[in-house]
Protein backbone atom coordinates (compact mmCIF):
# COMPACT_ATOMS: atom_id res chain seq x y z
CA UNK A 1 0.00 0.00 0.00
CA UNK A 2 2.16 2.84 0.91
CA UNK A 3 6.05 3.61 0.48
CA UNK A 4 8.48 2.02 2.61
CA UNK A 5 8.60 4.00 5.75
CA UNK A 6 11.45 6.61 5.66
CA UNK A 7 14.23 6.03 8.52
CA UNK A 8 16.60 8.48 7.59
CA UNK A 9 15.95 11.63 9.39
CA UNK A 10 17.73 13.87 6.84
CA UNK A 11 15.54 12.23 3.82
CA UNK A 12 12.63 12.80 6.58
CA UNK A 13 13.25 16.13 7.00
CA UNK A 14 13.52 17.10 2.97
CA UNK A 15 10.38 15.36 2.29
CA UNK A 16 8.19 17.03 4.84
CA UNK A 17 9.72 20.16 3.42
CA UNK A 18 9.00 18.91 0.00
CA UNK A 19 5.66 18.03 1.01
CA UNK A 20 5.05 21.92 2.85
CA UNK A 21 6.07 23.76 -0.53
CA UNK A 22 3.65 21.46 -2.77
CA UNK A 23 0.95 22.03 0.09
CA UNK A 24 1.44 25.68 0.21
CA UNK A 25 0.61 25.69 -3.52
CA UNK A 26 -2.93 23.88 -3.00
CA UNK A 27 -3.40 26.19 -0.25
CA UNK A 28 -2.94 28.89 -2.66
CA UNK A 29 -4.83 27.82 -5.34
CA UNK A 30 -7.30 27.42 -2.89
CA UNK A 31 -7.64 31.15 -1.97
CA UNK A 32 -10.03 32.04 -4.72
CA UNK A 33 -12.67 29.23 -3.34
CA UNK A 34 -12.12 30.24 0.09
CA UNK A 35 -13.48 33.76 -0.40
CA UNK A 36 -16.97 31.76 -0.40
CA UNK A 37 -15.80 31.32 3.28
CA UNK A 38 -14.87 34.72 3.92
CA UNK A 39 -16.54 34.51 7.15
CA UNK A 40 -14.54 31.62 8.07
CA UNK A 41 -11.50 33.74 7.80
CA UNK A 42 -12.94 36.43 10.09
CA UNK A 43 -13.67 34.03 12.82
CA UNK A 44 -10.28 32.37 12.22
CA UNK A 45 -8.48 35.93 12.39
CA UNK A 46 -10.29 36.61 15.65
CA UNK A 47 -8.95 33.42 17.32
CA UNK A 48 -5.64 33.61 16.20
CA UNK A 49 -5.48 37.28 16.05
CA UNK A 50 -7.54 38.64 18.92
CA UNK A 51 -6.83 35.85 21.03
CA UNK A 52 -2.92 36.14 20.94
CA UNK A 53 -3.03 39.73 21.87
CA UNK A 54 -2.77 39.45 25.94
CA UNK A 55 0.11 37.00 25.74
CA UNK A 56 1.79 39.36 23.02
CA UNK A 57 0.93 42.57 24.67
CA UNK A 58 2.91 41.06 28.17
CA UNK A 59 5.49 39.69 26.56
CA UNK A 60 5.95 42.81 24.56
CA UNK A 61 6.03 44.97 27.51
CA UNK A 62 8.47 43.09 29.41
CA UNK A 63 10.77 42.58 26.57
CA UNK A 64 10.99 46.60 26.80
CA UNK A 65 11.76 46.47 29.65
CA UNK A 66 14.37 44.06 30.35
CA UNK A 67 16.24 45.70 26.87
CA UNK A 68 16.15 49.40 28.54
CA UNK A 69 17.44 47.90 31.73
CA UNK A 70 20.08 46.16 30.24
CA UNK A 71 21.17 48.90 27.76
CA UNK A 72 20.91 51.25 30.17
CA UNK A 73 23.61 49.59 32.43
CA UNK A 74 25.96 48.87 29.36
CA UNK A 75 25.33 52.91 27.74
CA UNK A 76 26.42 54.35 31.01
CA UNK A 77 29.73 53.05 30.69
CA UNK A 78 30.14 55.18 27.84
CA UNK A 79 28.35 57.93 29.45
CA UNK A 80 25.36 57.48 26.56
CA UNK A 81 22.02 56.72 28.38
CA UNK A 82 20.34 59.21 26.29
CA UNK A 83 20.63 57.00 23.41
CA UNK A 84 18.72 54.28 25.00
CA UNK A 85 15.23 55.09 23.51
CA UNK A 86 17.41 54.94 20.17
CA UNK A 87 18.51 51.22 20.37
CA UNK A 88 15.44 50.35 22.20
CA UNK A 89 13.78 50.93 19.08
CA UNK A 90 15.88 49.93 16.59
CA UNK A 91 16.19 46.23 18.44
CA UNK A 92 12.86 46.06 18.84
CA UNK A 93 11.76 46.80 15.30
CA UNK A 94 14.57 45.57 13.37
CA UNK A 95 14.47 41.83 15.48
CA UNK A 96 12.94 41.49 18.71
CA UNK A 97 9.56 42.43 17.67
CA UNK A 98 8.79 40.11 14.68
CA UNK A 99 11.06 37.07 15.93
CA UNK A 100 9.58 36.87 19.26
CA UNK A 101 6.50 37.48 18.20
CA UNK A 102 6.62 35.07 15.61
CA UNK A 103 8.15 32.51 18.71
CA UNK A 104 5.02 33.44 20.60
CA UNK A 105 2.72 32.79 17.82
CA UNK A 106 3.58 29.47 16.90
CA UNK A 107 3.45 28.33 20.34
CA UNK A 108 -0.02 29.74 20.83
CA UNK A 109 -1.68 30.09 17.53
CA UNK A 110 0.20 27.55 15.91
CA UNK A 111 -0.22 24.72 18.00
CA UNK A 112 -3.86 25.14 18.31
CA UNK A 113 -4.15 25.19 14.34
CA UNK A 114 -2.86 21.83 14.27
CA UNK A 115 -4.20 20.64 17.19
CA UNK A 116 -7.80 21.69 16.00
CA UNK A 117 -7.00 20.29 12.45
CA UNK A 118 -5.57 16.95 13.68
CA UNK A 119 -8.39 16.12 16.21
CA UNK A 120 -10.99 17.35 12.99
CA UNK A 121 -9.70 14.68 11.28
CA UNK A 122 -9.60 11.99 13.32
CA UNK A 123 -13.00 12.59 14.36
CA UNK A 124 -14.01 12.36 10.73
CA UNK A 125 -15.23 16.18 10.59
CA UNK A 126 -12.45 16.91 7.58
CA UNK A 127 -14.06 13.51 5.88
CA UNK A 128 -17.87 14.68 6.60
CA UNK A 129 -17.08 18.01 4.80
CA UNK A 130 -16.05 16.06 1.70
CA UNK A 131 -18.92 14.10 1.95
CA UNK A 132 -21.18 17.50 1.92
CA UNK A 133 -18.92 18.54 -1.25
CA UNK A 134 -17.23 21.02 0.75
CA UNK A 135 -13.46 21.19 -0.05
CA UNK A 136 -11.89 21.69 3.26
CA UNK A 137 -9.21 23.22 2.19
CA UNK A 138 -10.48 25.71 1.13
CA UNK A 139 -13.14 26.04 4.21
CA UNK A 140 -10.68 24.52 7.11
CA UNK A 141 -6.99 25.28 5.64
CA UNK A 142 -6.82 28.58 3.52
CA UNK A 143 -8.78 30.43 5.99
CA UNK A 144 -6.67 30.00 9.19
CA UNK A 145 -3.32 30.42 6.89
CA UNK A 146 -4.75 33.77 5.35
CA UNK A 147 -5.83 34.32 9.17
CA UNK A 148 -2.17 33.82 10.34
CA UNK A 149 -0.71 35.92 7.85
CA UNK A 150 -2.76 39.01 8.35
CA UNK A 151 -2.90 38.77 12.20
CA UNK A 152 0.74 38.73 12.21
CA UNK A 153 2.16 41.89 11.22
CA UNK A 154 -1.01 43.12 13.06
CA UNK A 155 0.41 41.44 16.44
CA UNK A 156 4.14 42.46 15.96
CA UNK A 157 2.79 46.12 15.94
CA UNK A 158 1.10 45.96 18.58
CA UNK A 159 4.47 43.81 20.78
CA UNK A 160 6.40 46.81 19.40
CA UNK A 161 4.69 49.51 20.75
CA UNK A 162 4.52 47.39 24.18
CA UNK A 163 8.03 47.28 23.56
CA UNK A 164 8.74 50.76 23.75
CA UNK A 165 6.13 51.71 26.07
CA UNK A 166 8.08 49.48 28.39
CA UNK A 167 11.54 51.35 27.07
CA UNK A 168 9.77 54.26 28.37
CA UNK A 169 8.74 53.00 31.43
CA UNK A 170 12.03 52.17 32.59
CA UNK A 171 13.97 54.73 30.69
CA UNK A 172 12.62 57.43 31.95
CA UNK A 173 10.06 57.10 34.22
CA UNK A 174 12.54 55.19 36.48
CA UNK A 175 16.21 55.75 35.41
CA UNK A 176 15.39 59.49 34.71
CA UNK A 177 16.67 60.00 31.14
CA UNK A 178 14.97 63.24 29.98
CA UNK A 179 11.48 62.26 27.91
CA UNK A 180 12.86 64.84 24.72
CA UNK A 181 16.14 63.19 24.66
CA UNK A 182 14.28 60.00 24.58
CA UNK A 183 11.91 60.30 21.67
CA UNK A 184 13.87 62.87 19.65
CA UNK A 185 17.10 60.44 19.40
CA UNK A 186 14.61 57.44 18.52
CA UNK A 187 12.60 59.44 15.98
CA UNK A 188 15.78 60.74 14.61
CA UNK A 189 17.67 56.80 14.20
CA UNK A 190 14.63 55.06 12.11
CA UNK A 191 14.02 54.92 9.63
CA UNK A 192 11.19 53.95 7.66
CA UNK A 193 12.41 51.94 4.93
CA UNK A 194 15.07 49.64 6.52
CA UNK A 195 13.51 49.67 9.96
CA UNK A 196 9.95 49.60 9.48
CA UNK A 197 8.83 48.43 6.50
CA UNK A 198 11.50 45.58 6.10
CA UNK A 199 12.01 44.71 9.68
CA UNK A 200 8.45 44.98 11.18
CA UNK A 201 6.19 44.44 7.91
CA UNK A 202 8.40 42.21 5.38
CA UNK A 203 9.76 39.89 8.64
CA UNK A 204 6.50 39.46 10.30
CA UNK A 205 4.65 38.62 6.66
CA UNK A 206 7.25 35.99 5.98
CA UNK A 207 6.82 34.71 9.65
CA UNK A 208 3.40 34.65 9.63
CA UNK A 209 3.53 32.63 6.03
CA UNK A 210 6.00 30.07 7.77
CA UNK A 211 4.32 29.53 10.70
CA UNK A 212 0.67 29.29 9.81
CA UNK A 213 1.87 27.05 6.81
CA UNK A 214 3.65 24.95 8.75
CA UNK A 215 1.06 24.21 11.70
CA UNK A 216 -1.49 24.07 8.98
CA UNK A 217 0.39 21.26 6.95
CA UNK A 218 1.01 19.32 9.56
CA UNK A 219 -2.63 18.85 11.07
CA UNK A 220 -3.76 17.95 7.90
CA UNK A 221 -0.58 15.27 7.47
CA UNK A 222 -0.50 13.91 10.41
CA UNK A 223 -1.95 10.39 11.14
CA UNK A 224 -5.57 10.98 12.66
CA UNK A 225 -5.03 9.67 16.36
CA UNK A 226 -3.99 11.22 19.78
CA UNK A 227 -0.80 10.08 19.42
CA UNK A 228 -0.06 11.32 16.22
CA UNK A 229 -1.91 14.66 16.78
CA UNK A 230 0.34 14.85 19.81
CA UNK A 231 3.69 14.63 18.02
CA UNK A 232 2.19 16.72 15.34
CA UNK A 233 1.72 19.74 17.84
CA UNK A 234 5.30 19.11 18.88
CA UNK A 235 7.05 19.24 15.58
CA UNK A 236 4.79 22.40 14.69
CA UNK A 237 6.82 24.38 17.49
CA UNK A 238 10.36 23.05 16.86
CA UNK A 239 9.38 23.01 12.56
CA UNK A 240 8.35 26.90 13.17
CA UNK A 241 11.00 27.86 15.32
CA UNK A 242 13.61 26.48 13.03
CA UNK A 243 11.87 28.81 10.36
CA UNK A 244 11.61 31.38 11.86
CA UNK A 245 15.41 32.23 13.56
CA UNK A 246 17.15 30.47 9.36
CA UNK A 247 14.42 33.02 7.75
CA UNK A 248 15.31 36.23 9.87
CA UNK A 249 18.88 35.22 9.30
CA UNK A 250 18.73 35.01 5.46
CA UNK A 251 16.38 37.93 5.50
CA UNK A 252 18.70 40.14 7.58
CA UNK A 253 21.22 39.24 5.18
CA UNK A 254 19.39 40.23 2.13
CA UNK A 255 17.50 43.27 3.23
CA UNK A 256 19.66 45.33 5.75
CA UNK B 1 -29.32 14.91 -26.22
CA UNK B 2 -28.03 11.05 -25.13
CA UNK B 3 -25.04 10.37 -22.67
CA UNK B 4 -24.10 7.33 -23.95
CA UNK B 5 -22.43 6.55 -20.44
CA UNK B 6 -25.97 7.45 -18.73
CA UNK B 7 -27.66 5.61 -21.50
CA UNK B 8 -25.74 2.44 -20.56
CA UNK B 9 -26.54 2.53 -17.28
CA UNK B 10 -29.52 0.57 -16.35
CA UNK B 11 -32.91 3.54 -15.67
CA UNK B 12 -33.84 1.11 -12.45
CA UNK B 13 -30.33 1.05 -11.39
CA UNK B 14 -28.99 3.70 -9.53
CA UNK B 15 -25.59 2.16 -8.55
CA UNK B 16 -24.13 -0.47 -10.34
CA UNK B 17 -20.57 -2.47 -8.97
CA UNK B 18 -19.09 -4.15 -11.13
CA UNK B 19 -16.18 -6.76 -10.56
CA UNK B 20 -14.92 -4.31 -7.57
CA UNK B 21 -11.60 -6.06 -6.23
CA UNK B 22 -10.26 -3.88 -3.57
CA UNK B 23 -6.90 -4.92 -1.44
CA UNK B 24 -5.93 -2.89 1.75
CA UNK B 25 -3.02 -3.84 3.82
CA UNK B 26 -2.89 -7.35 1.77
CA UNK B 27 -6.15 -7.99 3.29
CA UNK B 28 -8.69 -8.39 0.48
CA UNK B 29 -11.85 -6.58 1.26
CA UNK B 30 -13.56 -7.22 -2.12
CA UNK B 31 -12.92 -9.98 -4.94
CA UNK B 32 -15.10 -8.90 -7.68
CA UNK B 33 -18.03 -7.92 -6.25
CA UNK B 34 -21.35 -7.38 -8.06
CA UNK B 35 -24.11 -5.51 -6.73
CA UNK B 36 -26.88 -3.19 -7.81
CA UNK B 37 -28.97 -0.87 -5.95
CA UNK B 38 -32.11 -0.21 -7.36
CA UNK B 39 -33.54 3.42 -7.95
CA UNK B 40 -36.02 4.06 -5.71
CA UNK B 41 -36.14 1.28 -3.29
CA UNK B 42 -34.67 1.27 -0.04
CA UNK B 43 -31.70 -1.53 -0.23
CA UNK B 44 -29.98 -2.79 3.03
CA UNK B 45 -26.38 -4.60 3.20
CA UNK B 46 -25.50 -6.69 5.97
CA UNK B 47 -22.54 -8.70 6.90
CA UNK B 48 -20.66 -9.61 9.50
CA UNK B 49 -18.24 -6.80 11.27
CA UNK B 50 -15.42 -6.05 9.39
CA UNK B 51 -16.34 -7.25 5.58
CA UNK B 52 -15.83 -3.98 4.36
CA UNK B 53 -19.36 -2.41 4.41
CA UNK B 54 -18.55 0.96 5.73
CA UNK B 55 -15.46 0.11 2.83
CA UNK B 56 -18.46 -0.52 0.12
CA UNK B 57 -19.98 2.63 1.11
CA UNK B 58 -16.71 4.97 0.42
CA UNK B 59 -16.25 3.50 -2.62
CA UNK B 60 -19.61 4.44 -3.72
CA UNK B 61 -18.68 8.16 -2.47
CA UNK B 62 -15.88 8.01 -4.07
CA UNK B 63 -13.81 8.62 -0.77
CA UNK B 64 -12.08 5.53 -1.34
CA UNK B 65 -10.85 3.61 -4.80
CA UNK B 66 -10.85 0.33 -5.91
CA UNK B 67 -8.00 -1.57 -6.97
CA UNK B 68 -10.19 -2.97 -10.05
CA UNK B 69 -13.75 -2.43 -11.12
CA UNK B 70 -16.11 -0.11 -11.64
CA UNK B 71 -18.67 1.78 -9.59
CA UNK B 72 -21.19 3.43 -11.53
CA UNK B 73 -23.75 6.10 -9.56
CA UNK B 74 -26.66 7.43 -11.77
CA UNK B 75 -24.18 6.51 -14.91
CA UNK B 76 -20.74 7.88 -13.13
CA UNK B 77 -18.28 5.97 -13.02
CA UNK B 78 -17.27 6.94 -9.28
CA UNK B 79 -13.20 6.32 -9.82
CA UNK B 80 -12.85 8.42 -12.94
CA UNK B 81 -14.60 11.53 -11.94
CA UNK B 82 -12.37 14.62 -11.08
CA UNK B 83 -12.86 15.92 -7.86
CA UNK B 84 -14.86 18.92 -9.10
CA UNK B 85 -17.50 16.44 -11.06
CA UNK B 86 -17.04 14.08 -7.47
CA UNK B 87 -17.89 16.91 -5.60
CA UNK B 88 -21.01 17.39 -7.42
CA UNK B 89 -22.17 14.24 -7.17
CA UNK B 90 -21.94 14.03 -3.26
CA UNK B 91 -23.99 17.16 -3.40
CA UNK B 92 -27.26 14.77 -4.29
CA UNK B 93 -25.82 12.46 -1.68
CA UNK B 94 -26.23 11.85 1.69
CA UNK B 95 -24.62 10.28 4.01
CA UNK B 96 -24.54 9.05 8.05
CA UNK B 97 -21.36 8.37 9.09
CA UNK B 98 -20.94 5.61 11.09
CA UNK B 99 -19.95 7.89 14.14
CA UNK B 100 -21.69 10.67 13.82
CA UNK B 101 -18.63 13.60 12.55
CA UNK B 102 -20.71 16.63 13.63
CA UNK B 103 -18.61 19.45 12.98
CA UNK B 104 -17.86 20.31 16.65
CA UNK B 105 -17.89 24.02 16.31
CA UNK B 106 -21.26 24.55 15.54
CA UNK B 107 -24.56 23.93 17.56
CA UNK B 108 -26.97 21.45 16.47
CA UNK B 109 -28.96 23.61 14.78
CA UNK B 110 -25.60 24.63 12.48
CA UNK B 111 -24.69 21.43 11.97
CA UNK B 112 -28.43 20.55 10.28
CA UNK B 113 -27.97 23.78 8.12
CA UNK B 114 -23.81 23.52 7.24
CA UNK B 115 -24.56 21.93 3.58
CA UNK B 116 -27.60 24.24 2.95
CA UNK B 117 -25.34 27.66 3.93
CA UNK B 118 -22.93 26.26 1.57
CA UNK B 119 -24.45 25.31 -1.37
CA UNK B 120 -27.29 27.50 -1.72
CA UNK B 121 -28.10 31.04 -1.39
CA UNK B 122 -31.89 30.60 0.79
CA UNK B 123 -33.14 33.16 3.01
CA UNK B 124 -32.47 32.87 6.29
CA UNK B 125 -36.28 32.06 7.20
CA UNK B 126 -36.60 28.98 4.50
CA UNK B 127 -33.08 27.70 5.84
CA UNK B 128 -34.75 28.05 9.32
CA UNK B 129 -37.97 26.20 8.34
CA UNK B 130 -35.95 23.60 6.24
CA UNK B 131 -34.00 22.39 8.84
CA UNK B 132 -36.38 23.12 11.90
CA UNK B 133 -38.41 20.64 9.91
CA UNK B 134 -35.65 18.06 9.83
CA UNK B 135 -34.86 18.63 13.33
CA UNK B 136 -38.48 17.59 14.32
CA UNK B 137 -38.81 14.97 12.21
CA UNK B 138 -35.82 13.05 14.30
CA UNK B 139 -37.49 14.02 17.47
CA UNK B 140 -34.66 17.03 18.00
CA UNK B 141 -36.21 20.31 17.41
CA UNK B 142 -36.23 21.14 20.97
CA UNK B 143 -32.07 20.69 21.33
CA UNK B 144 -31.08 22.77 18.24
CA UNK B 145 -29.26 25.15 20.45
CA UNK B 146 -27.15 22.42 21.92
CA UNK B 147 -23.63 21.70 21.04
CA UNK B 148 -22.65 18.49 20.17
CA UNK B 149 -20.45 17.83 23.10
CA UNK B 150 -23.85 17.82 24.98
CA UNK B 151 -25.39 15.57 22.75
CA UNK B 152 -25.59 11.51 24.08
CA UNK B 153 -24.50 9.06 21.13
CA UNK B 154 -28.23 8.30 20.02
CA UNK B 155 -29.05 12.03 19.57
CA UNK B 156 -26.31 13.24 18.28
CA UNK B 157 -26.78 9.94 15.20
CA UNK B 158 -30.43 11.27 14.95
CA UNK B 159 -28.38 15.17 14.36
CA UNK B 160 -26.32 13.19 11.75
CA UNK B 161 -28.91 11.80 9.86
CA UNK B 162 -31.15 14.87 9.93
CA UNK B 163 -28.06 16.62 8.87
CA UNK B 164 -27.57 13.85 5.54
CA UNK B 165 -31.26 14.62 4.46
CA UNK B 166 -31.43 17.95 4.88
CA UNK B 167 -30.80 18.54 0.95
CA UNK B 168 -33.49 15.93 0.10
CA UNK B 169 -30.65 14.08 -2.01
CA UNK B 170 -30.96 11.53 -4.53
CA UNK B 171 -29.18 8.65 -2.41
CA UNK B 172 -28.85 8.39 1.04
CA UNK B 173 -26.44 5.82 2.52
CA UNK B 174 -26.89 5.39 5.54
CA UNK B 175 -24.11 3.91 7.92
CA UNK B 176 -25.46 1.55 10.79
CA UNK B 177 -28.22 4.42 11.41
CA UNK B 178 -29.97 2.05 14.35
CA UNK B 179 -26.88 2.01 16.40
CA UNK B 180 -27.78 3.42 20.37
CA UNK B 181 -30.94 4.11 19.67
CA UNK B 182 -33.91 3.34 21.84
CA UNK B 183 -36.98 1.61 20.55
CA UNK B 184 -39.06 4.70 20.66
CA UNK B 185 -36.53 6.25 18.39
CA UNK B 186 -35.76 3.34 15.76
CA UNK B 187 -39.16 3.57 15.37
CA UNK B 188 -38.98 6.40 14.49
CA UNK B 189 -36.31 6.31 12.12
CA UNK B 190 -37.38 3.59 10.59
CA UNK B 191 -40.70 5.01 9.88
CA UNK B 192 -38.68 8.38 8.27
CA UNK B 193 -36.79 6.45 6.14
CA UNK B 194 -39.78 4.85 4.52
CA UNK B 195 -41.54 8.14 4.26
CA UNK B 196 -38.42 9.54 2.06
CA UNK B 197 -38.83 6.83 -0.28
CA UNK B 198 -42.26 7.04 -0.60
CA UNK B 199 -42.69 10.51 -0.56
CA UNK B 200 -39.56 11.82 -2.18
CA UNK B 201 -38.33 8.47 -3.97
CA UNK B 202 -35.49 8.74 -2.31
CA UNK B 203 -32.90 5.46 -2.82
CA UNK B 204 -31.72 4.58 0.35
CA UNK B 205 -28.97 2.20 1.28
CA UNK B 206 -28.88 0.60 4.53
CA UNK B 207 -25.95 -0.57 6.15
CA UNK B 208 -27.30 -2.53 9.65
CA UNK B 209 -27.12 -5.28 11.79
CA UNK B 210 -30.91 -5.36 13.03
CA UNK B 211 -32.40 -7.81 10.87
CA UNK B 212 -35.95 -7.17 12.61
CA UNK B 213 -35.84 -3.21 11.66
CA UNK B 214 -34.02 -4.43 8.29
CA UNK B 215 -37.29 -6.40 7.63
CA UNK B 216 -39.51 -3.50 7.94
CA UNK B 217 -37.69 -1.48 5.87
CA UNK B 218 -35.98 -2.92 3.47
CA UNK B 219 -36.85 -3.96 -0.39
CA UNK B 220 -34.22 -5.86 -0.47
CA UNK B 221 -31.24 -7.56 1.10
CA UNK B 222 -27.67 -8.22 0.21
CA UNK B 223 -25.38 -10.33 2.40
CA UNK B 224 -21.54 -10.15 2.14
CA UNK B 225 -19.00 -11.99 3.40
CA UNK B 226 -15.41 -12.43 2.27
CA UNK B 227 -15.52 -10.15 -0.19
CA UNK B 228 -18.56 -11.04 -2.60
CA UNK B 229 -22.46 -11.48 -2.44
CA UNK B 230 -22.87 -14.34 -0.64
CA UNK B 231 -27.21 -13.86 -0.82
CA UNK B 232 -29.91 -11.33 -1.54
CA UNK B 233 -33.24 -11.31 -2.01
CA UNK B 234 -36.21 -9.37 -0.56
CA UNK B 235 -36.39 -10.08 3.28
CA UNK B 236 -38.98 -13.04 3.05
CA UNK B 237 -36.77 -14.78 0.78
CA UNK B 238 -33.35 -14.35 2.32
CA UNK B 239 -34.88 -15.03 5.84
CA UNK B 240 -36.61 -18.85 3.80
CA UNK B 241 -33.17 -18.94 2.33
CA UNK B 242 -32.04 -22.00 3.48
CA UNK B 243 -28.27 -21.85 2.11
CA UNK B 244 -25.56 -22.28 5.17
CA UNK B 245 -24.82 -18.34 4.48
CA UNK B 246 -28.08 -17.15 5.75
CA UNK B 247 -28.47 -19.95 8.38
CA UNK B 248 -25.49 -19.09 9.80
CA UNK B 249 -25.63 -15.25 9.95
CA UNK B 250 -29.12 -14.72 11.12
CA UNK B 251 -29.03 -17.62 13.32
CA UNK B 252 -25.80 -16.20 14.77
CA UNK B 253 -23.65 -19.52 15.07
CA UNK B 254 -19.41 -18.40 15.47
CA UNK B 255 -19.11 -21.96 12.47
CA UNK B 256 -20.65 -22.04 9.18
CA UNK B 257 -19.11 -20.47 6.05
CA UNK B 258 -19.10 -16.80 7.63
CA UNK B 259 -15.67 -16.06 9.34
CA UNK B 260 -16.24 -14.97 12.92
CA UNK B 261 -12.68 -15.00 13.15
CA UNK B 262 -10.04 -11.85 11.53
CA UNK B 263 -7.65 -14.15 9.47
CA UNK B 264 -5.18 -15.37 11.47
CA UNK B 265 -2.81 -17.81 12.09
CA UNK B 266 -3.51 -20.95 14.00
CA UNK B 267 -4.40 -20.30 17.44
CA UNK B 268 -2.51 -22.92 19.76
CA UNK B 269 0.69 -21.50 18.36
CA UNK B 270 0.27 -18.33 18.81
CA UNK B 271 -0.62 -18.77 22.51
CA UNK B 272 2.40 -21.32 22.55
CA UNK B 273 1.02 -24.02 23.26
CA UNK B 274 1.79 -26.02 19.61
CA UNK B 275 4.68 -27.64 21.04
CA UNK B 276 3.03 -29.45 24.06
CA UNK B 277 0.30 -30.63 21.21
CA UNK B 278 2.40 -32.16 19.22
N1 LIG C 1 -7.99 2.66 5.87
C1 LIG C 1 -7.86 1.32 5.96
N2 LIG C 1 -6.64 0.77 5.81
C2 LIG C 1 -6.49 -0.57 5.87
N3 LIG C 1 -7.47 -1.44 6.09
C3 LIG C 1 -8.71 -0.95 6.27
C4 LIG C 1 -8.96 0.46 6.22
N4 LIG C 1 -10.27 0.66 6.41
C5 LIG C 1 -10.80 -0.55 6.60
N5 LIG C 1 -9.87 -1.52 6.51
C6 LIG C 1 -10.11 -2.97 6.62
O1 LIG C 1 -11.16 -3.26 5.75
C7 LIG C 1 -12.04 -4.20 6.33
C8 LIG C 1 -13.46 -3.68 6.25
O2 LIG C 1 -13.64 -2.58 7.10
P1 LIG C 1 -15.05 -1.85 7.23
O3 LIG C 1 -14.88 -0.71 8.14
O4 LIG C 1 -15.54 -1.54 5.86
O5 LIG C 1 -15.93 -2.99 7.89
P2 LIG C 1 -17.49 -3.00 8.19
O6 LIG C 1 -18.08 -4.07 7.36
O7 LIG C 1 -18.06 -1.63 8.04
O8 LIG C 1 -17.53 -3.46 9.71
P3 LIG C 1 -18.49 -2.96 10.91
O9 LIG C 1 -19.76 -3.70 10.75
O10 LIG C 1 -17.76 -3.40 12.12
O11 LIG C 1 -18.62 -1.49 10.80
C9 LIG C 1 -11.55 -4.44 7.74
O12 LIG C 1 -10.95 -5.71 7.76
C10 LIG C 1 -10.54 -3.38 8.01
O13 LIG C 1 -9.48 -3.93 8.75
MG1 LIG D 1 -18.72 -0.19 9.31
Amino acid sequence: MSARPMRNPLLQALAQIGGCGLFLLTLLAAIPRSFKHFRETVRQLWFVGAMSLVIIMVCGLFVGLVLALQLYYVLQIFGGTAASGMVVALAIYRELGPVVTALLFAGRAGTSITAEIGLMRATDQIAAMEMMAVDPVAYVGTPRFLAGLIAMPLLCCVFCAMGILGGHLVGVTWLGIDNGTFWSNMTAAVNLHTDIVNGILLKSLAFGAAVSLIAVYQGFTTPPTSEGVAYATTRTVVASSIAILALDFVLTAFLM
Amino acid sequence: MTDPVRAASDDRTLVRIRGLTTVLNGKTVFDALDLDIPRGKVTAIMGPSGTGKTTLLKHITGQMRGDAGEVRVDGHNVPELSRLQLFELRERIGYLFQNSALLTDFDVFENVAFPLRQHTRLPEELIRNIVLTKLQSVGLRGAARLMPSELSGGMARRVALARAIVFDPMLILYDEPFVGLDPIALNQVLKLIRTLNETLGITSVLVAHELEAIKQVADHIYLIANGKVVAQGDPATIAADGSPWTRQFFGGEADGPVPFQYPAGDYATALGFAEQRA
